[in-house]
């Protein structure tokens, strides 16, 4: 069932995350809004799967979803074959769209909050060495409103990454952030994944990030969000800018291109 | 965020750590009140303070030209004169009674205000039902119950204390619900995503979210409950009187200077309720721009 639409399933390596027939209905005053439709991926462990799709295609519902942030109308996330039934806090971390620091607390502060909600001890060496990773050193007294968006946006990795969590799920977390930062982001996240391997499910409307980034990149559908189509993304890696540029990954983002504007009306393959 | 023009950006109610940058003041401009701490050059400073004296004895030349009856109005140097000859045994035990009204009121009724708002902006319908007795409670002038209270409670200080509890609490009430009704999704569903629990999402998330209108509601409280304080006084004074049965007392024996120190002293305690919550707001809330 789901792994017939996942092309490159290796069987041996059991998914990190499964997301089964995952169907969400929001239900207003005046009408019945689907936002996903029996979406089905697998995540595979270690891996960096970004998840495309335009706006209000249900990207941010699905990953609230594996967040254990909402319930679905129907189907269900599986986290290490457990199904998710609310916020995972020990295996997952999120990361929002516009850095979501809190801005009566300085950069630091922040950083420990997830220790204060979850009482446990603070990590400093760990956070240190995420801060100098980061090139935050020196800005930890820094509120966010003095600090640039790029900069919260650090922060709010560092924060996540304090927690050291399995998964990594991010929610257009540069989607705010101008194109060389951007780029400057995407490169930092690639050095902090290739250092710690984690499972990262990125979402973005971003073709050309969702290559740059990605292992495989799932595109959905518009309004409610079906699965599209999985691409699987064969540049090597480390990732440099100059490949952007490149023909084959110019060739990849007007495929991707392609299905996106149709719909993925023709698009589902079935193995 | 981005510079804004000093010029375009909106008043919303707000403090800060630095002035000459951001924003200056709250809900009203103020500032001028305040000035005298921001002001840091010495012009600056000697400007406001020869204004201040050009004032006081322009005034007092003025009335000495006009030759005009102390009676009718008083001499600015017979003022400060009473003030200082007579603080001690004449307005300060009014003075206390006065701040002992205000400050039990303001604790009893700012306290119930507070909870109330939590109440009230997590129970949509508890919300709904007290909706309309707030709006009640906060157009009525709170003073118009002192006599009743009086008849019902007695000569002590306790009618008066009530009535500032009524004034000021619901002022307390709406500001506070305002800031508990701001909620950000995304910073309570960080907190969730981190396994907090309804309480931690409350201390850490929706509390310190609605501090800086919690300010506000103490600030704007403490000064309808100044106002009823003084006025619950003039209309029936408890057998210790306070600083508005002194105001009466004064007006009906004609005596200007004394009541001209009387109205200096409320106006003194007026200005130093604004400053102390400005000085809280600007400790407390100066991360809201």
């Amino acid at each position: 069932m789901v792994l017939s639409v996942d092309p490159g399933a290796r069987p041996e390596a059991a998914p990190k995350i499964r997301v089964v027939e995952a169907t969400k209905v929001y239900e207003t005053r005046a009408a019945r809004v689907p936002a996903l439709d029996r979406f089905s991926v697998d995540v595979r462990p270690g891996e960096f799967l970004c998840i495309l799709g335009p706006s209000g295609c249900g990207k941010t519902t699905l990953l609230w979803a594996m967040a254990g942030l909402h319930a679905l109308t129907s189907g269900q996330v599986l986290l290490d074959a457990e199904p998710v039934r609310g916020p995972r806090p020990r295996e997952i971390g999120l990361i929002f769209q516009e850095a979501n620091l809190l801005p009566w607390r300085n950069l630091l502060q922040n950083i420990v909050f997830p220790f204060e909600i979850k009482r446990t001890t603070v990590d400093w060496t760990r956070i240190r060495s995420l801060l100098d990773a980061t090139g935050l050193g020196g800005f930890e007294k820094g509120f966010p409103r003095e600090l640039s968006g790029g900069m919260q946006q650090r922060a709010s990795i560092v924060r996540a990454l304090a927690q050291d969590p399995s998964v990594l799920l991010m929610d257009e977390p540069f989607g705010a952030l101008d194109a060389f930062t951007r780029d400057e982001m995407n490169l930092l996240l690639l050095r902090l994944w290739s250092e710690s391997r984690k499972t990262v499910v990125f979402v973005t409307h971003n073709i050309a990030e969702a290559i740059f980034l990605a292992d495989r990149v799932v595109v959905m559908t518009p309004r409610p969000g079906r699965l599209a189509r999985i691409f699987d993304v064969g540049l090597p890696r480390p990732r440099k800018i100059e490949m952007t540029f490149e023909p084959g990954f110019i060739a990849l983002i007007q495929e991707i291109k392609a299905v996106v504007e149709s719909g993925g009306r023709h698009a589902v393959e079935v193995a | 965020m981005s510079e804004v023009p000093r010029e375009l950006r909106d008043d919303l109610p707000a403090f800060d750590k630095a002035p000459s940058s951001r924003r200056e003041h709250g809900p009203i401009d103020w500032t001028a009140l305040t000035a005298i701490q921001t002001a840091k050059t010495a012009l600056e400073i000697g400007t406001i303070v020869a204004l201040a004296l050009a004032v006081f004895f322009g005034i007092e030349a003025l009335l000495w030209v006009t030759r005009t009856p102390t009676y009718v109005f008083p001499r600015p140097i017979a003022v400060v004169k009473t003030f200082a000859s007579d603080f001690g045994g004449v307005y300060t035990p009014h003075f206390w009674v006065t701040m002992e009204e205000f400050l039990s009121g303001l604790a009893i009724g700012s306290t119930i205000g507070l909870i109330l708002a939590v109440v009230i902006t997590q129970k949509p319908f508890v919300e709904k039902v007290v909706a309309p007795y707030i709006i009640i409670m906060i157009t009525t002038p709170m003073v118009a119950l002192v006599p009743f209270l009086r008849l019902k409670l007695g000569f002590g200080l306790s009618p008066i204390i009530l009535a500032v509890a009524l004034a000021s609490g619901p002022m307390v009430l709406i500001n506070a619900a305002t800031g508990f009704r701001r909620t950000d999704l995304a910073k309570i569903a960080l907190a969730r995503s981190y396994g907090a629990s309804m309480l931690q999402i409350f201390l850490k998330i929706r509390f310190p979210l609605a501090l800086p209108m919690i300010i506000i509601g103490y600030m704007v409280g403490s000064i309808f409950g100044l106002l009823t304080a003084i006025s619950g006084e003039m209309v029936a004074a408890s057998e210790r009187g306070g600083l508005g049965h002194l105001l009466l007392y004064f007006a009906s024996l004609a005596r200007t200077a004394e009541f001209g120190a009387v109205i200096l002293i409320i106006a003194g305690l007026g200005v130093a309720i604004y400053v102390v919550f400005y000085s809280i707001g600007k400790r407390w809330t100066s991360w809201e721009t």
